[in-house]
């Protein structure tokens, strides 16, 4: 497993037992009452186990598992960017959401969710192809 | 395919069959004279889509595809996993009853099985975390 897989695997493990907390937490809350605070955790909660989980689990393996050019990923940046834009957006999102910090804030976070799929999506298409050819489809590189 | 792959991927798919079948219900509400307590799974039918299937059917490929822990053992701690199968859907089938019967009886009961549900879910997910943090290597 490539190093930048390992990276986005292990970052969705780290988000899943927070996401999970916060979950287990609130849930707890819903059947023993404990603050209502609790409920706070909500905006953290959906952020974490959406995108900083189940997202970002299937960008990191499909990073690995996806054709590759012979032995070559082709040029990793910018899927090593989105995984820095993909985890900030996750916890400036769900930080703000939960802190009710301004809208602004929760929109950068978005924002910056956004440009991680952009960028992913961007790098990952050239990998979607034929076996034997190149990028964007051109025979044998 | 090792047995609790299939496990985990046989019994995600049924979750996801009834959840779509919940998804039927709560719009049904608007149509048919069902009961009210029905209400009360619509946390439940997006958390069976989300837990029950999608992340159960990650559990499952995990345990498979992952790289091996060691050659001696390549699932890396087999108990731990059959734990975290076991915890997971008890507490997905534990918070599933607990959500509606909460709404339609007082009784502390339904509470506390809701509480019970989500310390097995938060164990569930700490026992996949711990095996497959293991297995997230080179080879
Ligand atoms: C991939 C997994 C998960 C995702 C994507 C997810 C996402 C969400 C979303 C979008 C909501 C708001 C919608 C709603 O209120 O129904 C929510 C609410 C909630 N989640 Fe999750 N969740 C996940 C797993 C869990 C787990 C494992 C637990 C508990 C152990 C949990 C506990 C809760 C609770 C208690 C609520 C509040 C429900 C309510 O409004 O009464 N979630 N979650």
């Amino acid at each position: 497993m490539p190093k930048l897989s390992r990276r986005y695997v292990h970052m969705a493990f780290f988000n899943l037992i927070w996401g999970l907390t916060f979950g287990g937490l609130l849930l707890f809350h819903k059947g023993v009452p404990l603050t209502p605070l609790m409920w706070r955790l909500l905006p953290l909660h959906i952020e974490l186990m959406l995108v900083g989980w189940t997202v970002q689990f299937v960008l990191g393996i499909g990073f690995w598992i996806f054709p590759r050019f012979w032995r070559s990923r082709g040029n990793e940046t910018p899927a090593r960017r989105a995984f820095w834009l993909l985890n900030i957006g996750v916890w400036t999102a769900g930080l703000a959401g939960t802190l009710n910090a301004p809208a602004e804030i929760l929109l950068i976070g978005r924002i910056s969710e956004l440009g991680a799929g952009l960028l992913f999506v961007l790098y990952v298409w050239q990998r979607i192809k034929p076996p034997g050819t190149g990028a964007w489809g051109k025979k044998r590189v | 395919m090792p047995i609790l792959t299939r496990l985990f991927i046989k019994t995600s798919f049924l979750y996801l069959i009834a959840a779509l079948f919940i998804g039927v219900a709560l719009v049904g509400r608007s149509v048919w004279q069902l009961p009210a307590w029905l209400a009360g799974l619509s946390p439940v039918y997006f958390h069976l889509l989300m837990v029950g299937w999608v992340t159960q059917l990650i559990f499952g490929v995990a345990y498979w595809m992952l790289p091996k822990y060691t050659q001696k053992q390549p699932h890396g701690f087999d108990g731990v996993w059959w734990a975290t199968f076991w915890l997971l859907n008890l507490g997905v089938l534990m918070r599933v009853v607990a959500e509606p019967f909460r709404i339609a009886s007082p009784a502390p009961l339904w509470g506390w099985l809701l509480a019970a549900s989500a310390v097995m879910q938060w164990l569930a997910g700490i026992g996949f975390v711990f095996n497959a943090w293991l297995r997230v290597k080179e080879r």
